[in-house]
């Protein structure tokens, strides 16, 4: 079983998340890009932070576990700028736009 | 709580419980999962990628229903750990049933966009856009489904009076399930960028 610690309040935090929900619902709305695109990924890291801190209980959780996760999301940051030249570049002898032909699935054969 | 088990279940060499522990780096694991996909999907929509702007014909209100229906499940699962740390049973084993029955309902909006996706041709081979979204939440539903089926086990065992410690084991990995749809949610449906 778990520590001792004062719960949070469940309820509260789940109303902050709907409200945080119909926001992010909103944002398209205005037909603004910039603004829906930080309503909805901006509000779905404050949604991600209430959750994982108390729901999860990550802020009453050791050190080490946020290390762990830390780590975790470091790792996937060096795989994304790992993998973005193979993405994103579109130059060289080598570079076939597979998608454009429609050949991805040949190739690979 | 019962203390029969393995005695993995009730050492600790961190200070975390060793359950709990190995519950984390499950999750520290899934982050790479997930990640990967979702990374690789926002590479490719940022390179411009043909197919893309299929985004806009993801339903925003099956989304915002399903998201609403995770953030619920994620307050009555919550609420089944504060329940059984006072060792009520009767009232935990409810509230995992809810959200159990939360799941059900996810389940049901999800294979009702499916349906209405597939009848109309956008297939998972259709592109890339397409091959992301079967993907990304397919395995997302594959998540949902075994914690339903994980869940469904611990309530039982805790009516008998053992482990309860699984309620809060379930509970974390059932948030990260949610937390996952928290980043799909805008990614599928809102922000066709």
């Amino acid at each position: 079983m778990s520590e001792a610690y004062a719960h949070p309040n469940y309820v509260k935090i789940w109303i902050w998340l709907l409200v945080l929900l119909a926001l992010s619902v909103a944002g398209p709305m205005l037909e603004i890009p910039t603004l829906t695109i930080i309503t909805a990924f901006g509000i779905a890291i404050v949604k991600a932070f209430l959750v994982a801190a108390n729901f999860m209980h990550l802020k009453f959780e050791k050190k080490i576990i946020w290390f762990l996760l830390l780590m975790s999301i470091c790792m996937l940051g060096v795989f994304f700028f790992g993998v973005a030249p193979d993405i994103m570049m579109t130059e060289g002898d080598q570079w076939i736009d597979c998608i454009a032909d429609k050949s991805c699935v040949e190739q690979r054969l | 709580m019962s203390m029969h088990g393995p005695i993995a279940t009730h050492r600790s060499a961190t200070g975390v419980p060793t359950g709990r522990l190995a519950v984390w780096w499950l999750m520290a694991s899934e982050i790479f999962i997930f990640g990967g996909l979702i990374a690789c999907f926002v590479l490719f929509k940022l390179n411009g990628t043909p197919g893309f702007e299929d985004a806009s014909l993801t339903s925003l209100t099956a989304g915002a229903v399903n998201t609403f229906v995770l953030l619920t499940s994620s307050l009555t699962v919550v609420l089944a750990h504060a329940a059984i740390e006072k060792g009520d049973r009767e009232k935990s084993f409810l509230y995992i049933w809810y959200t159990i029955g939360g799941g059900f309902v996810f389940l049901g909006v999800k294979a009702y966009e499916y349906t209405g996706k597939i009848i109309n041709g956008h297939i998972i081979t259709e592109n890339l856009f397409w091959s992301f979204y079967y993907t990304m939440t397919g395995l997302h539903a594959l998540h949902v489904i075994g914690g339903m089926v994980i869940m469904a086990l611990i309530s039982f065992d805790i009516r008998k009076g053992h482990n309860y410690q699984r309620v809060e084991l379930i509970g974390i990995y059932w948030h990260f399930v949610d937390l996952i749809w928290i980043f799909l949610f805008p990614l599928l449906y809102i922000a066709n960028f």
